[in-house]
């Protein structure tokens, strides 16, 4: 495609030549896209690279952070039209271009309103400082007899005296320089500019509907899947079944009966296909006939080798973010001790809609349309993976399906600049539903091992949790590679990064406490379809699992309620105890210890409860359940979740990500496990990888604290780390089984009936 | 290759494709119409739904061929954001999406099934979405938007 270069000044007048020239992207954000003469990245330091105000006073915010199906594009503008005085309607996100985005890190870890929003939030305030500047020259006035409303900067008092921000500005660049010191999340920007005050705020804090919706619901929505360009082929990715290994022999006559067949690709061990249509790549990519070499790596043979490797292996790093007291030997002098070993098998991220990308190598630059989480990470490894320096590489963001961490290993992306490279057109690739189930970075299996001791008044004196897990093997930077760029040679230069450490117990203060995370060597001679990810809420779901069923399975032990229990551990953390009351409330929860009374027929309910803390945002679940003493079925009945992130910025928004964070939760917890032995994954399709349906979803119910006088925190992940354990907590409240192993399955609940 | 006649969204149209092609590529990138989407291509999770005569089904494993001069209807078909279907303004009123990938899904396969009962209970409506996966956990809110658009309380 022709590179299209347009000056910050032709987008500010708004020229219909743009709109021209992007036509075949439909959404309106595009109709702003402009190339910057080089590939370097906007200076955070000017305010015109954070936003830019048309004359009709449209506001557009030129954001690194993308929207991932989660609502972050409308939170985002509200916290800039909040800022700015302006109307909602009146503020456009950008989508992401690193030709023209501020770097403001990978889209992820719930760190996006948290982060990225305070830095739109004081490039907004600066910007109006400027207005105001203006205002009070255009007015002759002083800037403190000022005041804006919708836009529009008037004199107190004299309201016929008033400019608007377009007639200020519209048109124009602002020309001033902000601060803007260190980068990605970690960038502050403008400190020493006073925002408003939280109690004046109109905009954040309300509903605000989704801005992108409406098209989504029409298929006018440009997804990165929809994305067509001029001359554009089509590509697929030839993989081995198990392990990656060399191509013995490519038989090319295999497919060259195929109409529209252009090119079999093959770059070491990298094998693909491209035509001239999706079904005829579809085609020759089933029907080319590929002999591998055998790998010098081997597949487990199945979870129990894994989790068996996860126990006796050392680790080559240790991460201990609790250590307080000396555990051991308060455990030595415990009246009494109990321990206990959890189990959390590999899971898919599962996005509905396969990684997708396209790719347009040219000789002088090379542009990707993608959905990544990381857009200036995918153009980094995009520039490595064909040797290029970065500034040759541009990635236009489209929001893709919801991913869930799984983007930011933006496989496609490098999938799609191979085959383009190969074949010197664009080309778009889309993996296949058995390549996503096969070949996606999972969420990786845990080993989690739980010690306490508590004294002769029933108090724990000593708590020692050690979680045992995988890196994160394939992500994008820190010198790890993608799948593609593994099979062309290129070697890991890293161990993965660490699986988080939330959920160990941190939120509660015991005397003698330890929490460790040990990370198992998990980088292997040959790339595996268990290569790992940040998995939503990474590592946190099992952590949260293993440390809530291990104080329910103490306070049973006592006889003691398990709220009751949870909340003299808590000590000066108010905003727990809130956080677990008011779950506790909602779900009118009754004082007793579990397991509840025996019940005589064929279906027994129960109750469980957990609570979690991660990054500050603090959640709590309570699970009702149903269990079907023959056949061993789990129905989760309802979800109770309070969720304190301090500052709300959208409360629907929030309560939408909550309530899918539940779902995608109890479906983890009941369903989800790969399945796989020596010959490669076993679970390649939605029928082997099943998860929760219509028929089976709960009633759910949230209870939103909101504390203005607080930062806003994540809640894109958060509310996921306690759904596990309050459910396995309830199976035991309803039929004293406890389960120490997810999936809660019906054979392992049969299998826990028995032995009771 | 061959030249096959298609009725979408009221409009006759001539494709010159591969007579196997399932539905969903000649629909996608012939027609240019967005709306279904591919998901696994095994008919598992309902991203591709189309109508087809009255009835929902999936235009991933419906050869081209097999609908030719019969109806289909698309998510194009029902309603654009000048002048949204009903279905789709519910989705908006309830504000039933996350990423919004299996939503064509959910949409048409509540078309299909609102044509046929106009009044459907809670459990009716699982029933027809039962074979519609959604990822993103939005299905409390998808249940709401079809109840909303049949007319019935939320």
């Amino acid at each position: 495609m022709k590179t299209m270069n347009f000056s910050r000044r032709q987008f500010l007048k708004g020229t219909g030549a743009l709109i021209v020239s992007f036509n075949l992207f439909p959404s309106a954000t595009d109709l702003f896209a402009q190339a910057m003469d080089s590939g370097n990245t906007p200076d955070p330091t000017q305010l015109d690279s954070w936003l830019a105000i048309a004359p009709d006073g449209t506001v557009t915010v030129f954001s690194g952070k993308v929207d991932l199906g989660t609502g972050v594009e409308t939170a985002l503008a509200q916290m800039v039209a909040e800022e700015l005085d302006v109307p909602f309607k009146q503020v456009k996100m950008a989508s992401t271009d690193t030709a023209r985005a501020i770097d403001q890190g990978v889209t992820a870890g719930s760190r996006t309103i948290e982060r990225g929003g305070p830095q739109l939030r004081q490039a907004a305030a600066v910007a109006r400082q400027e207005l105001l500047k203006l205002a009070s020259a255009r007015l002759g006035s002083p800037v403190n007899a000022l005041t804006v409303k919708d836009g529009i900067v008037s004199v107190v008092g004299e309201p016929g005296k008033k400019v608007s921000y377009g007639q200020l500005i519209g048109g124009k660049q602002f020309n001033v320089r902000i601060t803007a010191t260190g980068s990605g999340w970690d960038m502050k920007v403008a400190p020493e500019t006073k925002a408003k005050d939280p109690k004046d705020y109109k905009i954040v804090g309300t509903s605000e509907p989704r801005v992108e919706l409406p098209p989504k619901l029409t298929g006018e929505f440009t997804y990165a899947h929809d994305v067509r360009v001029p001359g554009m082929l089509h590509g697929r990715v030839v993989r081995p079944p198990t392990i990656t290994s060399k191509p013995t022999t490519i038989d090319e006559s295999s497919v060259k009966n195929i109409p529209g067949i252009v090119k079999v690709v093959q770059e070491e061990s990298f094998v693909g296909v491209v035509a001239t249509t999706e079904w005829a790549a579809i085609k020759a990519a089933k029907a080319l006939k590929v002999s591998w070499s055998e790998p010098a790596t081997k597949m487990p043979a199945n979870a129990e080798a894994v989790y068996a490797y996860l126990k006796n292996t050392k680790s080559f790093r240790d991460q201990v973010p609790v250590n307080k007291g000396n555990p051991d030997e308060a455990l030595s002098q415990a009246t009494k001790t109990y321990t206990a070993t959890y189990h959390w098998p590999f899971q898919l991220h599962g996005m509905l809609g396969p990684s997708c990308s396209v790719a347009d190598v040219d000789k002088d630059r090379i542009t990707i349309w993608t959905g990544t989480q990381g857009s200036f990470g995918t153009r980094k490894a995009v520039a490595e993976l064909l040797g290029v320096p970065e500034k040759d590489v541009r990635v236009l963001f489209h929001e893709g399906s919801g991913s869930y961490g799984r983007l930011s290993s933006d496989d496609a992306s490098e999938d799609a600049a191979l085959l383009s490279r190969a074949v010197g057109k664009p080309v778009r690739v889309q993996w296949m539903r058995e390549d996503e189930h096969g070949w996606e970075p999972k969420g990786p299996a845990q080993l989690d091992i739980v010690r306490a001791g508590i004294d002769s008044q029933g108090k724990i004196i000593a708590w020692d949790f050690v979680d045992r897990s995988f890196p994160l093997t394939a992500i994008t930077g820190s010198g790890m590679r993608l799948l593609a760029s593994r099979q062309i040679g290129r070697k890991p230069e890293a161990q993965g990064n660490p699986n988080g450490t939330a959920g160990g117990g941190q939120i509660y203060s015991f005397d003698n406490q330890k929490c460790a995370g040990p990370l198992i060597p998990w980088v292997q001679a040959d790339e595996t379809p268990l290569r790992t990810s940040y998995l939503r809420a990474p590592g946190d779901m099992a952590r949260c699992f293993a440390s809530e069923s291990f104080m329910d399975e103490i306070a049973s032990d006592l006889g003691v309620d398990p709220v009751q229990f949870r909340l003299r551990y808590l000590g000066e953390n108010k905003r727990g105890t809130d956080v677990l009351l008011a779950v506790a409330k909602k779900a009118g929860w009754q004082e007793r210890s579990s397991p509840g009374p025996t019940s005589t027929g064929s279906k027994a309910t129960g109750r469980g409860v957990a609570l979690f803390d991660r990054a500050n945002t603090i959640c709590s679940a309570v699970a009702e359940v149903e269990v079907d003493k023959s056949s061993g079925k789990v129905t989760v009945k309802r979800v109770i979740m309070s969720h304190d992130c301090g500052l709300i910025i959208n409360p629907d928004g929030l309560k939408n990500q909550i309530e899918g964070n539940i779902i995608q939760s109890v479906s983890r917890a009941l369903l989800e496990e790969v399945k796989f032995d020596s010959t490669g994954i076993k679970s390649l399709d939605w029928s082997s990888y099943p998860i929760l349906r219509f028929s089976d979803i709960p009633e759910i119910d949230i209870v939103l604290i909101n504390r203005p006088e607080m930062p806003a925190l994540g809640g894109g992940e958060p509310s996921t780390g306690p759904v596990a354990a309050a459910i396995g907590n309830a199976i035991f409240d309803a039929v004293g089984v406890r389960l120490r192993e997810a999936p809660f399955t019906p054979e392992r609940v049969v299998t826990g009936l028995k032995k009771t | 290759m061959a030249r096959i006649s298609l009725r979408v969204n009221g409009k006759t149209q001539v494709v010159d494709v591969d007579p196997e092609t399932p539905l969903l590529y000649v629909l996608r990138n012939d027609l240019q119409l967005n709306g279904p989407k591919f998901g696994c291509g095994l008919a598992q999770c309902g991203a591709c739904t189309v109508i087809l005569n009255g009835n929902a089904i999936r235009s991933c494993v419906t050869l081209v061929s097999a609908v030719q001069n019969q109806p289909v209807t698309t998510l194009e078909g029902l309603g654009s954001t000048k002048k949204m279907h009903k279905i789709q303004q519910a989705f908006v009123d309830e504000q039933a999406v996350q990423c919004g990938y299996c939503i064509n899904g959910m949409i048409m396969t509540s078309k299909a099934l609102l044509d046929k009962n106009p009044k459907p209970n809670d459990g009716q409506i699982k029933e027809a979405l039962a074979g519609n996966l959604c990822r993103c956990g939005t299905h409390t809110r998808i249940l709401r938007a079809v109840k909303r658009a049949s007319g019935q309380r939320v």
